[in-house]
This record gives C-alpha cells, sequence and structure tokens, in this order.
C-alpha cells in the first residue's frame, strides 16, 4: 500500500490544543504555507476540547476563528507514528496512510494525566479527571450521579466544577497536596488577576463543594464496577459511596514524538531554546512537552514558536516578556502539587500495575531498572506503549524510561508496510530458514 | 595489578547471560563446578531478547541438524519444569510451499527428518488450508514438523540461571569485562576474577572479548502485534529462499511468522550484513512486511506494538564454536549461534560440559569445535 | 444531522446522541469495553485514546480506540466476552 497523499507544508504544526493552534495562526499569518495535525476527529485537544453541546470559552473561539481566517490546512483523525526520512513525517488514518512533509516543524502534543495504581483502580467507572470529563463531553450521562474527585493539580478543580455544572452530585475533592502547599499556591495567584478571576469563576461552581487537602485514595471498590471509595483524610481512613472516581495526578508531558525525532530531554522535559527550538534544527516545542504550565503558557509559547518556525524572530522576541511571567505560573504549580511519599505505598502486592498485561505490583518489585521489568514480565510492551505504567513505576521505583522505538502509537501492518521508496528487486529474495 | 576479587577460584567463568551462558551456568552447576556468570548489562539483553524464540530442528547439514535435534529433545525433557511466564508452546512449524518447486523441497525435507527420526507430515495445498486458513489461496502445501515449539527467552534465561544461583552459581549483572584470558577475567573496574575454565558466550560481542573469533552481526527486525488468538496456530517459515540469488552480500526478508500464547503475532524475519547500528531501517522493514502480507493478507489490517531490532551471530559456515580456543587453553567458546540460539542453548551447554569436564559428549562435537578450518561458503 | 444515533453494542440496539463516542455507548448500555490478560472488565480510564482500556470490535475491526471514534448509524459494536 503506497502512500494515499502527501502533503507539503512551509510549517507543519503536530497537536491542535492551545499551542498548536497558536503556532499555527502566528505562522500562517506571516503569510506561509502552514498545516496543523491532530489524531482526533476535532482540533482542541483536551483543554480546548468541543464537547458535543459545549461551547467554546471566548478565548478558545478567538483563536479558532484566526486559524480559519488564516488559511490553516487542518488534517484531523490522522495519527503521526514514525517519520520517512528528516522532513517527512509519516501518519495513519483509519482507512489511509499520508505523508506530511514541512520544512519547519513544531511540536505542540501537550500533556496526559499521570495515574497511580492503588486497590481498585482498575474498576470500571475509575477514570482519571481529565478522563472523566472527556467522556462527559463525548456524552456520558452524568446528571445526579456521584463523583469524588480525586488527585492532584488544578485539573481537579476545573473538572469539579464541570462535572457539576452538568449535574453530577460531587461529594468531595481530595487534593494530595498539603494545606499550606495550596495555601501558598493560593497567595502566588494574588499577583495574576487573571487567575483570581479564573478561581472566582471556579468559587462559584464549586460554592459548597468539599475540598480536602493531605488526603488521597486508598482503594476503589465494587463487583463489576464502582460502588465506593476509601480515602485517606488526615491519616484517617473515610469511605465514600459513589458513582465515578475520577483519579488524576498532575500531568506528564507527550514527549515520544520529539524522543523519536531526536529531540534533547531533560529532567524529562523537551530542551528548548529562547526561540522554542529544540536541539534538532528545524524542530519547535511548545506548551505541556517544555513544561507543564497550563493554558496560558501553552499560547504564548505556541505563538512564539509558529513565529520562529517562519523566521519572525523580530515578533517573537515581543513575547519573551509575556513567557517569562507565564513561566512563574508553571514553577508554582511544580512546586504545589509534587507527589508525597505516601503515595508509593498505595498498591498493595497483588495491584495490577500495567493494565494492559496485568502485571501486579508483587512481580514487579524484584526488578531494578524498567527494562529488566519489561523482559522479564513484559509490564510496558502493551498497546499503551508504556504511557500508563511508565509515568506510575518511575514514581514507585525511580525505574528511568527507555528511549523510544517506531511506531509511537500502535498502528497497522501494511502503515508500516507502506513507507516509500522501497525498491522490490525483481525475484523477491526469501533467506533461508528461521529468525 | 589489582587483587582478585575473591580468593576461592571458580571452576568456570561465564561472560554473557543470554540464553546461551545461562543454559551452560546451569548445566555447570548441575555437574557441581563451581560457577560465576558476569553480565555486562541484564539477562538476556542482547539477541535472547530480541529473537523468536524458536524452537525449531534445521537440515541446513548434517551437524546443524544433529545439534538441533539433540537440543530440541533436552527442551522436551525440561519441559514439565518451565514456570508458566516461558510460556513454552509445542506448537510445531510448517514450511510453506508456495509452487511445485518449493513442494519438492518439502518431500526432500520429508525424507531427510524421516531418515533422522524426526516426525513431519506432508501437508497438501487443503490440508494445509485447513490447518492455517489465513494463509492466502494457492499455497501448493507444506511440511508439519510437529515437535517443534516455541517459548519466551528471556524468562527461559532466567529461569535456568536461577536454577544455577539455587546451586551456589554467582551471577553479577552490570559488571563489564574488559579482558578474559590466561585463567583470569579482568573487569572494567579494574577488578580480577580467577578461573581454571573462561567461557565466552559473548553472542555478538563475543569477539570483543577473544579476538580473533569469526562472527560477525547479522541484523534482523521483528514485529509484534496486538492479539487475535486464533488467527495462527504454527509457526510458519516459507520454503521461497530456494529462488534467491544466494548471496551472502545482500539483505533479504523472508516470511516467518509465529503465535504467541498471548495471541499476539510476531512477524519476521530479515538478515543485513554489515548493518551495526540498533536503529529500525525502514525499508528493510516495509519489505520484510509486505512478504509476510504476501503469504497472510489478513496480517495488513492488525494493530502492531512494538518494532524492535536484534543482532545475531553469525560465523561463516553457520555453525555455532563450542569448544576450547586453540590460543588460549583456559578459554571456551560457546557463541555463533545466529538465529538458532535458543534452539540450541540446551545442548551447546551439554557439549559444552562435556568437553571442559572430559566426558565424551552424546553427539560429535567436532563439527563445531572452534579449532575446525573456516571453510568458504559457497551459499547463503 | 439528526440528533439521535442507533448503533448495536453486543447485539443490544440503542439511541445515543449524535456526538457521543462508542465509548460513551458502551457505557450507556451497561457493558464493559474489554476484559484485560487477568479476566477483570475494564472500562475508559483516560478518555483521550492513550490508555487503551477502551478497546473494542467495531465493524468487525478489532482493538478500536472507541473513546476517539463518533458513534454512527447502524455501527455494530462487540466487546471483549
Amino acid at each position: 500500500m503506497s502512500r494515499d497523499s502527501q502533503h507539503r507544508f512551509d510549517v507543519l504544526v503536530v497537536g491542535g490544543g492551545p499551542a498548536g493552534i497558536a503556532a499555527a495562526v502566528r505562522a500562517a499569518e506571516c503569510g506561509v504555507r502552514v498545516g496543523i495535525v491532530d489524531d482526533n476527529a476535532t482540533l482542541g485537544g483536551q483543554v480546548w476540547r468541543a464537547g458535543s453541546a459545549e461551547g467554546d470559552t471566548k478565548e478558545a473561539a478567538g483563536w479558532r476563528r484566526r486559524l480559519r481566517t488564516a488559511g490553516v490546512t487542518t488534517v484531523c483523525g490522522k495519527r503521526i507514528f514514525h517519520q520517512s526520512e528528516p522532513g517527512v513525517l509519516l501518519a495513519e488514518g483509519a482507512d489511509d496512510l499520508i505523508e506530511l512533509s514541512y520544512r519547519s516543524l513544531v511540536l505542540a502534543t501537550g500533556a496526559r494525566e499521570r495515574f497511580l495504581p492503588f486497590p481498585g483502580w482498575t474498576l470500571p467507572n475509575v477514570m482519571g479527571a481529565g478522563g472523566l470529563q472527556a467522556m462527559v463531553k463525548s456524552g456520558l450521562p452524568i446528571r445526579n450521579q456521584r463523583v469524588v474527585v480525586a488527585g492532584t493539580g488544578p485539573l481537579l478543580l476545573a473538572v469539579a466544577a464541570y462535572l457539576r455544572g452538568h449535574g453530577a452530585e460531587i461529594p468531595v475533592i481530595c487534593e494530595q497536596a498539603s494545606w499550606s502547599s495550596l495555601v501558598r499556591f493560593g497567595v502566588a495567584l494574588i499577583s495574576r488577576p487573571e487567575k483570581i478571576v479564573q478561581a472566582f469563576e471556579l468559587k462559584k461552581d464549586l460554592a459548597g463543594v468539599r475540598l480536602v487537602a493531605n488526603c488521597w485514595p486508598l482503594a476503589a471498590h465494587g463487583q463489576e464496577s464502582l460502588d465506593s471509595v476509601t480515602l485517606s483524610r488526615d491519616g484517617k481512613p473515610e469511605s465514600i459511596r459513589c458513582d465515578y472516581l475520577a483519579c488524576g495526578f498532575h500531568l506528564v508531558p507527550n514527549i515520544e514524538l520529539p524522543l523519536l525525532l531526536g529531540c534533547q530531554i531533560r529532567g524529562g522535559y523537551v530542551e528548548v531554546d529562547d526561540f522554542q527550538q529544540t536541539t534538532v534544527e528545524g524542530i519547535f516545542c511548545a506548551g505541556e512537552p517544555t513544561s507543564i504550565g497550563g493554558v496560558d503558557l501553552s499560547l504564548i509559547e505556541g505563538q512564539i514558536a509558529g513565529l520562529a518556525a517562519s523566521g519572525s524572530t523580530g515578533e517573537a522576541r515581543k513575547l519573551f516578556r509575556a513567557r517569562r511571567k507565564a513561566r512563574r505560573f508553571a514553577t508554582i504549580l511544580e512546586r504545589t502539587f509534587g507527589l508525597r511519599p505516601e503515595l508509593k505505598s498505595l498498591p498493595s502486592p497483588e495491584t495490577v500495575v500495567c493494565r494492559c498485561e496485568d502485571v501486579p505490583y508483587s512481580r514487579l518489585q524484584r526488578h531494578t531498572s524498567w527494562r529488566a521489568a519489561k523482559l522479564q514480565t513484559r509490564c510496558g510492551m502493551g498497546p499503551c506503549q508504556g504511557r500508563v505504567c511508565g509515568p506510575a513505576t518511575q514514581f514507585l521505583f525511580q525505574w528511568n524510561p527507555a528511549s523510544v522505538r517506531p511506531p509511537v502509537f500502535p498502528v497497522r501492518v501494511e502503515s508500516l508496510a507502506g513507507f516509500p521508496d522501497v525498491t522490490e528487486p525483481e525475484h523477491t529474495v526469501g533467506t533461508g530458514g528461521t529468525a | 595489578m589489582s587483587e582478585p576479587t575473591s580468593d576461592v577460584a571458580h571452576d568456570v567463568v561465564i561472560a554473557g547471560a543470554g540464553i546461551v551462558g545461562a543454559a551452560c551456568a546451569d548445566e555447570c552447576a548441575r555437574r557441581g563446578l563451581r560457577v560465576a556468570v558476569i553480565e555486562r548489562d541484564i539477562v538476556g539483553s542482547g539477541a535472547t531478547a530480541a529473537g523468536m524464540g524458536h524452537i525449531v530442528v534445521m537440515d541446513d547439514s548434517d551437524a546443524q541438524f544433529a545439534l538441533t535435534r539433540y537440543s530440541q529433545r533436552l527442551w522436551q525433557d525440561l519441559r514439565p519444569q518451565l514456570p508458566d511466564d516461558v510460556e513454552y508452546e509445542q506448537c510445531g512449524t510448517i514450511w510453506v510451499a508456495a509452487d511445485e518447486e518449493e513442494m519438492a523441497e518439502v518431500w526432500r525435507k520429508h525424507d531427510c527428518y524421516k531418515k533422522r527420526g524426526v516426525p513431519t507430515e506432508i501437508l497438501d495445498a487443503q490440508t494445509l488450508k485447513r490447518l492455517e486458513p489465513n494463509l492466502r489461496d494457492g499455497m501448493a502445501g507444506g511440511l508439519l514438523v510437529p515437535e517443534d515449539g516455541v517459548l519466551y527467552p528471556p524468562c527461559a534465561a532466567r529461569f535456568l540461571l536461577e536454577r544455577a544461583q539455587q546451586r551456589g552459581a554467582e551471577l553479577h549483572l552490570g559488571a563489564s569485562v574488559a579482558e578474559i584470558g590466561e585463567g583470569h577475567v579482568r573487569l572494567t573496574d579494574g577488578s580480577e576474577i580467577r578461573a581454571e575454565v573462561i567461557v565466552n558466550a559473548g553472542g555478538a560481542s563475543a569477539p570483543e572479548l577473544t579476538l580473533g573469533i569469526e562472527i560477525k552481526k547479522r541484523k534482523g527486525h521483528l514485529v509484534i502485534t496486538d492479539r487475535y488468538p486464533g488467527f495462527l496456530r504454527h509457526q510458519l517459515v516459507e520454503l521461497g529462499y530456494l529462488k534467491s540469488a544466494h548471496s551472502l552480500r545482500s539483505d533479504s526478508v523472508a516470511f516467518n511468522v509465529q503465535p504467541r500464547r498471548t495471541g499476539q503475532i510476531l512477524i519476521g524475519s530479515s538478515r543485513q550484513y554489515g548493518a551495526e547500528h540498533t536503529e529500525v531501517d525502514n525499508d528493510v522493514l516495509a519489505r520484510m512486511l509486505r512478504r509476510a502480507q504476501e503469504y497472510m493478507p489478513g496480517l495488513a489490517t492488525m494493530s502492531t506494538l512494538r518494532v524492535w531490532t536484534g543482532f545475531r551471530a553469525a560465523t561463516p559456515d553457520k555453525l555455532p564454536l563450542i569448544g576450547p580456543w586453540p590460543q588460549d587453553k583456559s578459554v571456551f567458546l560457546a557463541t555463533g549461534h545466529e538465529g538458532l540460539g535458543i534452539t540450541t542453548s540446551l545442548g551447546t551447554a551439554k557439549i559444552l560440559v562435556d568437553l571442559i569436564t572430559g566426558a565424551k559428549p552424546e553427539i560429535p562435537a567436532e563439527p563445531y569445535l572452534p579449532s575446525r578450518a573456516t571453510k568458504e561458503c559457497t551459499h547463503a | 444531522m439528526p440528533s439521535q444515533v442507533t448503533l448495536t453494542v453486543n447485539g443490544l440496539t440503542l439511541s445515543v446522541p449524535a456526538g457521543a463516542t462508542v465509548a460513551v455507548a458502551v457505557a450507556m448500555a451497561g457493558q464493559a469495553c474489554r476484559i484485560s490478560t487477568g479476566g477483570e472488565p475494564r472500562g475508559p480510564l483516560c478518555g483521550m485514546g492513550i490508555c487503551f482500556e477502551c478497546r473494542a470490535t467495531i465493524n468487525g475491526n478489532a482493538h478500536c480506540r472507541s473513546c476517539q471514534i463518533l458513534c454512527e448509524p447502524g455501527m455494530e459494536v462487540t466487546t471483549d466476552e
């Protein structure tokens, strides 16, 4: 199967969230030919995910309008999995394979939730916080359902507010950070007026909902699906009946594609210079993969990357000050929502850690490296390619993740077989014997 | 000169904790030898982790046949003791013939195996289709070898090492060997381990430890799919190599698929000459998968989870090196197994320890001795 | 665009709002998406196509990430038994 279509761009943006959209808009407004590609059916990423009956925020709607006006080519429903040669990426769709070539590349691949294992976390209706929100945006009925929100990070508040706004009952929001961290977080926000407004809006939506710090899930209970959750609250267990548990421990950056393309990673994030350029010439990175900093920082970094990728370094420079300010929020986030060590003792020996291969904690404990554990137990060898169990085991055991190999997402055999410029010899040459 | 790590000399020190090193350690310990295994990485980190884990009888030469058959029987004997995670399955191999020329080879192989007491069954086109419905139409037939099997090599290597350790063997992981010879192994940290015998089971890296070993890296690619239980029942290997140009120089691909117990399909195989980097070669991968799709069109839409490469240790005459190294009487070799390391690991271990202890090997060991003259190879 | 979409999940016919994903349809049918290798029922975790817990067979194609696929009229969805 040869490639079904080839797209050529001056600037290709990978990822249709805020950073990607901002990059595409600014690049296109410079007059260059821009494409934006995302594996979802529509643009928006996670933060600006369009639900079936949702409206955008004013900010999101504004950016989308600019994207349309600027004439950016949108390629949705295609998943990038490899590069065929420098400057050409391969993406798989539902029934085709496309080639995307570029002069400059902006990687805005976003972040995903960090999941930590605890007894019962594999029960149906235990989901990520963002995970449950995504499902509700995709049509899951939540009215009058009891949802415990737990884990860590500002996402919990946003999710709780959203769910409440759709009729869910939120008995508690359980944040593992300490009260003092949260108070310091609140104080730090005072320096950022726009955050205060956001906080007040959330406060309205969350009026009457208990937010408890020093609190984390100990176990989820149920037969075929979730019935109740036991939380640790100031060291004492507390059981709450619920229909859903929305639990996520902040975010981890999606750095698989940058890794595949040879970008240097530092401290788990993609290393970029002032112009958001990675260590690979012509490849830029913006948003969560460079540091978890929320929408505001993503928008600014996206713009800088888009401008720099189109050669408009002067314009890009004008945003440096705003970026400095927005980065302070990223630092505050990191300080506030670090994971406490108690979370390492949550899994029991039988608790499944690798969900794809059902590898329990006890089988992993004895290994001293990710690679050894992978080879001996198959942990990380399933379809998630370590995206769920990788961050979990990194936290639990301090294992360093391995390097990345193509395909960075599972793809069909025919997509891997469809590489360009493969010359078949006249008679297909076989070789005797086995592997 | 540094102090030796231990005053107690070992009888045998093995460099390399792949399947061959592990099997040798197990056999040494079983016979009461004091053995230590030195490994710079993790257990089975080389070709052992990368290969297909196929246990197969091969007839490229009498010597290859003898060793693979001997070793296959040892695996069958060991089977009851293998833990679940070794995933041993006697699924059998079917050598697939796409046309009449290849079918003639099926008959030849059948006669050859029959003479040597290996049960096989000739499959006509209809029977082949019944046994493997997902092979494309129009195959001529095949040869079923029911006693062949598959297993998961990293866990097999670990199992053998654990058995050796239970009998007192030492395992040193993360220890890099700088030099072996003259009765000692020197590590890169300067420490030394003394031994009567040192075994080089370094696989594709063996020449780094013993200069002059004629081993070349033969790179291969493999792909594993998600779970599709019931799609494939036997390991399938094509006979199409008969039409090849018999060149030692060109890279080649062949249809070779294996069902894993998980229901995942392992797709191979490829051979490259002179490639030293571990990165996936897109064009070789594409050709390998196209070949596989030709034989089993249903593979095309399967989800692939991982692609990886590995290096086989290849010798000029396609036979492994098992026995004393002529240039140093304290060094023995157990390496050069190309694509048959898993199959022949147990047989290699027995022969090696026989040679070390002066016992008579159960099959003639001459063809595998490192002292044999290296013959010019006339075909691939 | 119709406001409801009709599809079958494990033989059960149901109607979901247009724009709903297959994962949502499976949840509304009261089914788990898949059975894990250890025999546990599983449902979506991440909601964004990363965790693969939402895999289902859609119109004969196995291992589809149902949380990213919109329901279409007449779709036949089956989950692990």
